[in-house]
């Protein structure tokens, strides 16, 4: 007889769980750990937005939406992106309101990738873009950026992988895990490639309003961008909504309708009581919102600061709430560094190696964490990182039979 | 930019007095030396009026009585409420005090140890004060929240995960 997992779709049972899993078991089992290791705002979510879900509770709001999402709420987001973003959208039929920026990742890969269709993915990348694609029938073809080009995608990168399959780029800018943040002039290049191999654009970009210099330009905003664009956003990280597990896809309408077809088979639709939050935050949570991201931004520059002073080469990320430090030079494998922390120091944070092998030497430190925590998570680190390098120094092995060599200048 | 930069001062002071020269001078981008210049200036300038910690006296069983007075006054000639206000304002049992449009004049806060204490100081000193027409006295009976914090803090109970994507 067959074994169980022998029924399992092949597909399924040959991804890899995900990297960060192993460290949660570790982490979750230790007390008084203070985590840099979280893909989250520390805040609670504003106390308007709960008092207006609640309220609607109240109201008797418990029933199903259109599959779309709320009407009220898709005319609201096609409000918001226009005067936050510039980008238009008619939202009878080019919004759809998801389960998370995940579910709308998921609908997006699926609605567009035919068995062996490629898709570009930026790395490091977040933990589930390759797998879902996997999941979709899709190929998925990881672009290694690297820290001296501050994990940039560039066009000529794109450009060098595009073969006969390629079908979709995936951006994900401000990116998680590495903060880095594309500007206009090189997004611009990126889109001309788009455009002359006749790539769909799925962008997330559910840290857009965490941008911490200049504006955030989203790809769908460039000229002959927004058709070819699936822009993907959501409450979680701007809104600190991460639990009410509410994000929107926006494009052309033959793209939304098709996924809102597996939408509606497979979701139904977003939670009414996370819509009805949702509405609230658009309609009066803008200040707080704003609030959060200024807060953010002095943590980011706390963290930058204390990377600098440990020596720690780190690219300065222009968004998100994220800093990928490279730690290669102490010696340990990214692993090492982040499980000794955490038994040493019990200060979490996440390998690189979490985010695909282009992040091997690097950690992902989140600086969404209390000021006050913050600064002691990085005070331990700092005491932790100079350890292990004076460590290193004294146990280099002194070569047998080797004489010091004398300077000669 | 200077005033951008003193607001952000002055904001994060505000949030909390405890952030260190150092601390401000790395989040805002700045030198310290120049924050420090900064903030004895903000001090100098009357902006920064004094740091101290919000304390909340129930919880050790402390006896504090706080009233809200309503005070109705004669406006003066030329000098309007501000001389009366300010001869309130000088006692150190008031707490706060403020101009109010509507009903009354001035809103009062007073602190002592006992109710006779605070009832005692409106019938001897802030009721016969020339210029004060009427007072009301409430009573505090409890307080929810300070100065933007919430005196019993029962949020987050709820544990985050400690590493997640």
């Amino acid at each position: 007889m067959k074994s169980w997992e022998e029924r399992l779709n092949p597909v399924v049972r040959d991804i890899p769980p995900s990297g960060i899993r192993k460290f949660f078991d570790l982490a979750a089992e230790m007390k008084g750990v203070i985590s840099l290791g979280v893909g989250e705002p520390d805040f609670v979510t504003p106390w308007r937005v709960r008092e207006a879900c609640i309220y609607s509770l109240e109201k008797g709001y418990t029933m199903y939406t259109s599959n779309q999402g709320l009407k009220e709420l898709r005319d609201e987001i096609a409000r918001y992106l226009n005067q936050a973003f510039q980008i238009r959208y008619d939202p009878s039929d080019e919004i759809l309101i998801t389960v998370g920026v995940s579910e709308a990742l998921d609908l997006a890969l699926r609605a567009l990738l035919a068995p062996r269709d490629e898709v570009l993915i930026p790395e490091p990348t977040y933990v589930s873009y390759i797998p879902c694609t996997v999941l979709a029938g899709g190929v998925p073809v990881p672009l290694p950026t690297r820290m001296e080009n501050n994990f940039r995608i560039t066009a000529g990168q794109v450009e060098k992988a595009i073969t006969p399959h390629s079908k979709v780029l995936l951006l994900a800018y401000p990116n998680n895990p590495t903060g880095a943040v594309l500007p206009r002039s090189e997004l611009e290049d990126i889109a001309a490639v788009a455009k002359a191999h006749d790539l769909v654009v799925i962008s997330d970009e559910i840290y857009a309003q965490l941008t911490y210099e200049g504006e955030h330009v989203s790809i769908a905003r460039l000229p002959g961008m927004r058709d070819r664009t699936i822009v993907l956003q959501g409450f979680s990280k701007a809104f600190a909504m991460t639990g009410w597990r509410l994000g929107y896809a926006a494009g052309h309408n033959a793209f939304i309708g098709a996924m809102t077809k597996i939408h509606q088979y497979t979701m139904l639709c977003a939670s009414i009581t996370a819509q009805m939050a949702a509405l609230e935050a658009l309609r009066n949570g803008l200040k707080e919102m704003r609030q959060m991201v200024g807060q953010y931004n002095h943590r980011r520059r706390l963290v930058m600061n204390a990377f600098k002073e440990m020596n720690l080469p780190c690219s300065e990320p222009g968004g998100a709430f994220y800093a990928f430090p490279l730690i290669e030079d102490t010696g340990l494998s990214s692993e090492d560094f982040c499980e000794r922390l955490l038994f040493e120091e019990k200060v979490a944070v996440v390998p690189g190696t979490a985010f695909g092998p282009s992040g091997k030497g690097f950690i992902r430190c989140s600086y969404a964490a209390s000021v006050s925590n913050l600064v002691e998570a990085l005070k331990r680190m700092t005491g932790f990182v100079k350890r292990v390098r004076l460590k290193k120094k004294v146990s280099r092995p002194i070569p047998v039979g080797q004489e010091a060599v004398p300077y000669k200048g | 930019m200077g005033r951008h930069r003193e607001r952000e001062i002055l904001e994060l002071l505000e949030a909390d007095a405890r952030y260190t020269a150092q601390d401000l001078a790395t989040m805002l981008n700045m030198e310290v030396p120049e924050v420090e210049e900064m903030v004895r200036d903000l001090e100098q300038r009357g902006l920064i009026l004094g740091y101290r910690a919000l304390v909340n006296w129930n919880k050790i069983g402390v006896d504090k009585v706080t009233a809200l007075i309503e005070v109705k006054v004669t406006p003066q000639r030329d000098v309007g409420f501000d001389a009366v206000a300010e001869r309130i304002a000088r006692f150190p049992e008031v707490r706060t005090m403020r101009l109010m449009s509507g009903t009354y004049d001035l809103a009062v806060e007073v602190e002592g140890t006992t109710m006779q204490e605070v009832a005692f100081f409106v019938a001897t000193r802030l009721a016969p004060i020339e210029g004060v027409v009427s007072s009301t006295t409430h009573f505090v009976l409890k307080g929810y929240k300070e100065d933007g914090i919430l005196i019993d803090k029962k949020e987050e109970p709820a544990s985050r995960l400690v590493v997640s994507p």
